[in-house]
């Protein structure tokens, strides 16, 4: 079967690849591209722990295919932090010790991020619903949820 | 005399149905010496990995040596595993 | 050696994790991130089936597809002999863990593996398993606990015959064995009783529901090694376990643990690394096996639904005269549920003179179960938990106080025999009764439930090693995978015993060649047995800190101590010395008898009994059914807290699956025995949006056995939420809710009765 040629950019970086037509975009940035700092966990987009930002929206890279990215913009979990910068939300989740096992940490924190771009200053609610498709099964999210405010007031403030 | 607890189980099977004994051990050893002397096959059975022993409350999952004073209570149980 | 008296430095604060920066930044290597030159993708075609015997299998045209390396079947597993035989933790019966892996005659259950196959790709091993051909002849199936019990029912196993009856059955059986432990006369207290209790209660199967599906690359050589990079619970464990079922020696197999997504228990046994490795052999390259979701929650191992009778009476003044508990756990398509533990643990924060518990392990046609936090605890909790709430409300007394009037204390004898050393129970309930959740007004549809809950805890084997380095740096190596911060604590703890700054401590799990041997992550031990290993390790490294300043000094190794990271002279009368620093003797450690290493091997004694107490309230929707949980408060007696970050969010973590044990998952098999809800759209665990904050009250009852006291936090968490959940709801409804889950259409089904 022919493999589609796609070009696109990743963290910044313009990337070229070769994918099967049945390759989803999590298969592409972790098999193809070795970015496996994006993990699956269902294929189905119900635990967001493939969540990627695509052309400024959040979305499982479970659910969209490799083929159909020529073109777009996709940031990953690796590049969150700046150069030896960890993102605010980083820190905080370290800090505050909201991971455990640490497997949906990644998308928990490209999902934050998102949130934050979107809504600087969201309730406690908000956040509980933004994050209501990344599922952790470690910490019943309480430090999780914590974190996002407490980044969200200190990024207001400064 | 330690007091010697054993489950219902092991009693059945080995001790006629009878549970609790007093017996004059040192340690572990000597203990599940003298209880297959008591019951012929009961020592082999104690020794499997199913089984843990509480000494005065401390659950041991495979003890051997342990001392076991005059008025210890010696509990055998199901081993505890964990998630 | 005991540290409670000394000011800590280190232990009882919130550092970060020494793999922290790796887990936010994407950086940490799980189970499925590893890519070998070669690598092959490893796939398992399943039965469709609850129970039926294998005809034929046939791969010749999968194996005549291009791009196949390599088919497995059942009968390319060695043959084990059927016998319970050690295996690090505890006594595993190999013939059902290898039938379980691999299929040899007979499916059991919908997802049981029958083949297996290596391909260059995801789309050729699927196309390939779709060509496998599989004759059954299909049998009846029995999914319930209790029509499995019936005389009548479809048999899974003929080799199995009822233990602990009278007199010996000459009947196979779906019921394993009967268990029943307690002592005076539970009948002669109901006589005693002004209000006696009898309820039925019953919970379903729930999953671990870890986010990172198993996954294992193996790489087989010619010289017959077999290389295993996994996330698991143990290394040693998959080593022995692999080895075992493959005819291998120990040092053959070499494990390297990755970092683990979750466990709760559910990664303390194996399902991949067998059937990778002899794919790997047959293909001669490395192979990952990655499970998908459905594999997972069809084929892994769920902890057992349950069949509970509980009857408790009473006298008038509160004080419960009789306990009884009879507990139907379902073990899976082979024996081994939990049923002992839930027998010992029903009763265990009381104090009673009448008490029997009576457990059956029972088998069904549905996946293995497989440990899952306080293993057996959670359920007969509560079954027992509901009952004692109900009893509070005929009494008209406060829960709190009703269980304050009867609560374990040191030297109560425990429901299975043995007296309680020191415990914290009555802590928990006072400092519960003392919280402000226990006191805020509730408004109309609104209730508040209290449960307690126990979990022993345990000790068992760890090795640990401390190298010094030659600039004073310090590496640690567990052989325990960190499941929830573990490395954090122990280097503290490490941190704490060297006098030196916690950044300056290294940690590294260790793969089964570079570390002696660890039992596993598990039973709450990893923070109590491998951190005594880890601090005996570092006391070993003092001492030889304290001889090699002796040795410097030209004085007695009596006449040096070690403070604060510095060898000093005891006394003046040991002489007048500037204090050497641990990188000052590291430096010269060549001079003073080369490199210092500290090391310990270990079976940890004393391990500290734990007890929590949780207090929910919720709000139920009459029109929908619907909970919403408004309020959690977890009171537990961690010991001590070494990283109190790590204790709350154990007892978090724990409470989020347990209330989502009681208000929405289950495994749901149709008419025909198969799972119907194989996802995380349809098997419901908890989000974001289901929750509040939980708040968490650590209580510190030292275990004296513990250099710092630590008794292990991991499991007692998941214990009260089911009973404090339910009772809620019941007080919520105002009718007494007996079934778990309380999902929506049980509610409205309730109210509607």
């Amino acid at each position: 079967m022919a493999k589609f040629h796609v070009t696109a950019t990743v963290n910044g970086e313009e990337v070229e690849y070769l994918c099967d037509p049945q390759q989803t975009m999590l298969d592409v940035l972790r098999d193809e591209l070795n970015l496996t700092g994006t993990k699956e966990g269902c294929s189905s987009g119900d635990c967001g722990a493939c969540s990627v930002i695509l052309d400024g929206r959040l979305v499982c890279s479970c659910l969209a295919l490799g083929a159909e990215l020529d073109g777009a913009k996709i940031e990953t979990i690796e590049g969150m932090a700046e150069g030896d910068e960890l993102h605010p939300l980083q820190q905080k989740f370290l800090e505050e010790a909201a991971l455990q096992c640490g497997f949906c940490t990644p998308g928990f924190l490209v999902a934050a991020k998102n949130l934050l771009e979107r809504n600087p200053d969201p309730t406690e609610t908000e956040v509980r619903y933004w994050l209501a498709g990344n599922l952790c099964r470690c910490t019943g999210y309480d430090k999780i949820i914590r974190s996002v405010l407490d980044v969200a007031a200190e990024m207001r403030g400064s | 005399m330690a007091q010697v607890v054993l489950s219902n189980e092991l009693g059945r099977q080995f001790a006629g149905g009878q549970t609790h004994f007093d017996v004059d051990a040192v340690n572990v050893r000597k203990l599940i010496g003298a209880l297959d002397e008591m019951f012929p096959g009961l020592g082999a059975e104690l020794q499997s990995d199913g089984i843990a022993i509480a000494i005065d409350g401390e659950i041991f999952s495979d003890p051997f040596l342990e001392a076991i004073a005059d008025n210890s209570e010696v509990y055998f149980l199901p081993a505890i595993k964990g998630g | 050696m005991g540290y409670e008296d000394k000011e800590l430095k280190w232990v009882g604060t919130r550092q970060i994790r020494p793999d922290g920066v790796d887990k936010v930044t994407g950086r940490a290597n799980f189970g499925a991130d590893l890519n070998l030159p070669g690598m092959l993708t490893g796939k398992i075609l399943r039965s469709p089936h609850p129970h039926a015997k294998i005809v034929s299998i046939n791969t010749d045209k999968a194996a005549a597809l291009p791009g196949v390396k390599a088919i497995v079947t059942g009968a390319d597993m060695p043959e084990m002999p059927s016998e319970m035989a050690q295996a690090g933790e505890g006594a595993v019966n190999f013939r059902y863990l290898s039938n379980n892996i691999m299929a040899h005659d007979k499916v059991l259950y919908d997802g049981h593996p029958v083949a297996a196959v290596a391909a260059i790709s995801d789309a050729v091993a699927n196309e390939a398993l779709s060509l496998i051909e599989v004759e059954y002849e299909v049998l009846p199936h029995v999914i319930d606990v209790e029509e499995s019990m019936k005389p009548d029912a479809p048999v899974l196993h003929d080799t199995i015959f009822t233990a602990g009856v009278e007199p010996k059955p000459e009947k196979p059986s779906n019921v394993v064995m009967r268990v029943q432990m307690g002592f005076g006369d539970p009948d002669a207290g109901y006589e005693k009783s002004d209000v006696v209790i009898e309820r039925n209660y019953t919970t379903q199967p729930v999953h671990q529901g870890y986010i990172e599906p198993h996954a294992a690359v193996v790489e087989w050589t010619e010289n017959d090694e077999c290389r295993i990079w996994c996330s698991s619970q143990g290394q040693f464990m998959v080593r022995t376990f692999t080895a075992k079922l493959l005819d291998l020696e120990l040092a053959q197999v070499r494990v390297t643990p990755a970092e683990i997504g979750g466990g709760f228990g559910g990664k303390t046994t194996i399902y991949l690394e067998p059937v990778a490795a002899l794919l790997s052999r047959k293909s001669h390259r490395p192979v990952r096996m990655v499970m998908s979701r459905d594999e997972v929650f069809r084929a892994t191992g769920p902890t057992s639904g349950t069949a509970m009778r509980v009857k408790i009476g009473a006298t008038r003044d509160g004080k419960i005269q009789g306990a009884e508990a009879e507990l139907k756990y379902q073990a899976g398509a082979y024996p081994g549920s939990p049923v002992a533990p839930g027998c010992m643990t029903a009763f265990a924060p009381y104090a009673l003179e009448n008490v029997k518990t009576v457990g059956y392990d029972v088998v069904v046609n549905r996946p293995l179960s497989a440990s899952y936090r306080a293993p057996g605890a959670p359920m007969a909790s509560f079954a027992v938990e509901s009952a004692i709430d109900e009893l509070a409300q005929e009494l008209g007394m406060d829960p709190i106080d009703l269980r304050l009037k009867n609560a374990a204390k040191e030297g109560t004898q425990a429901p299975y025999g043995p007296k309680f050393k020191s415990i914290g129970y009555i802590e928990t309930l006072e400092a519960a009764k003392a919280h402000p959740n226990y006191n805020i007004p509730l408004g109309p549809n609104q209730g508040r439930g209290v449960a307690s809950g126990f979990w022993f805890n345990i000790g068992m084997q760890s090795s640990a090693t401390v190298n010094v380095a030659e600039d004073g740096t310090v590496c640690v190596i567990s052989g325990n995978p960190d499941i929830g911060g573990s490395r954090a604590s122990l280097a503290m703890m490490a941190a704490e015993v060297l006098g030196v700054d916690y950044n300056k401590v290294k940690i590294i799990v260790g793969d089964t060649a570079s570390i002696g041997y660890n039992d596993v992550t598990g039973g709450s031990r990893v923070t109590f047995a491998t951190g005594m290993a880890i601090i005996q390790a570092a006391e070993d490294v003092v001492q030889q800190l304290r001889e090699r300043a002796a040795m410097t000094w030209d004085i007695g190794v009596d006449a040096v101590v070690w403070e604060d990271g510095f060898a000093r002279p005891a006394s003046a009368n040991a002489g007048d010395f500037k204090p050497l620093s641990l990188a000052d003797i590291a430096a010269k450690a060549g001079r003073t008898g080369g490199p210092i290493n500290g090391k310990a091997a270990i079976n940890a004694r004393g391990a500290g009994a734990g007890f929590g107490t949780h207090i929910c309230d919720v709000e139920v929707d009459p029109d929908t059914g619907h909970v919403t949980v408004l309020r959690y408060t977890a009171v537990q007696d961690a010991g001590k807290a070494i990283h109190p970050g790590y204790v709350e969010g154990q007892m978090q973590g724990g409470v989020a699956q347990g209330v989502g044990w009681a208000l929405n998952e289950e495994y749901i098999y149709g008419e025909d025995g198969r799972l119907q809800n194989p996802g995380f759209l349809d098997y419901r665990m908890p989000v974001a949006s289901d929750l509040p904050m939980i708040d968490t009250v650590i209580v510190e009852v030292p275990n004296p056995a513990h250099p710092f006291g630590v008794r292990g936090v991991g499991e007692v968490p998941i214990v009260p939420p089911l009973g404090a959940t339910a009772n809620a709801v019941s007080h919520a409804i105002g009718k007494r809710m007996t079934d778990l889950p309380l999902s929506p259409p049980a509610i409205v089904s309730a109210l509607d009765s």
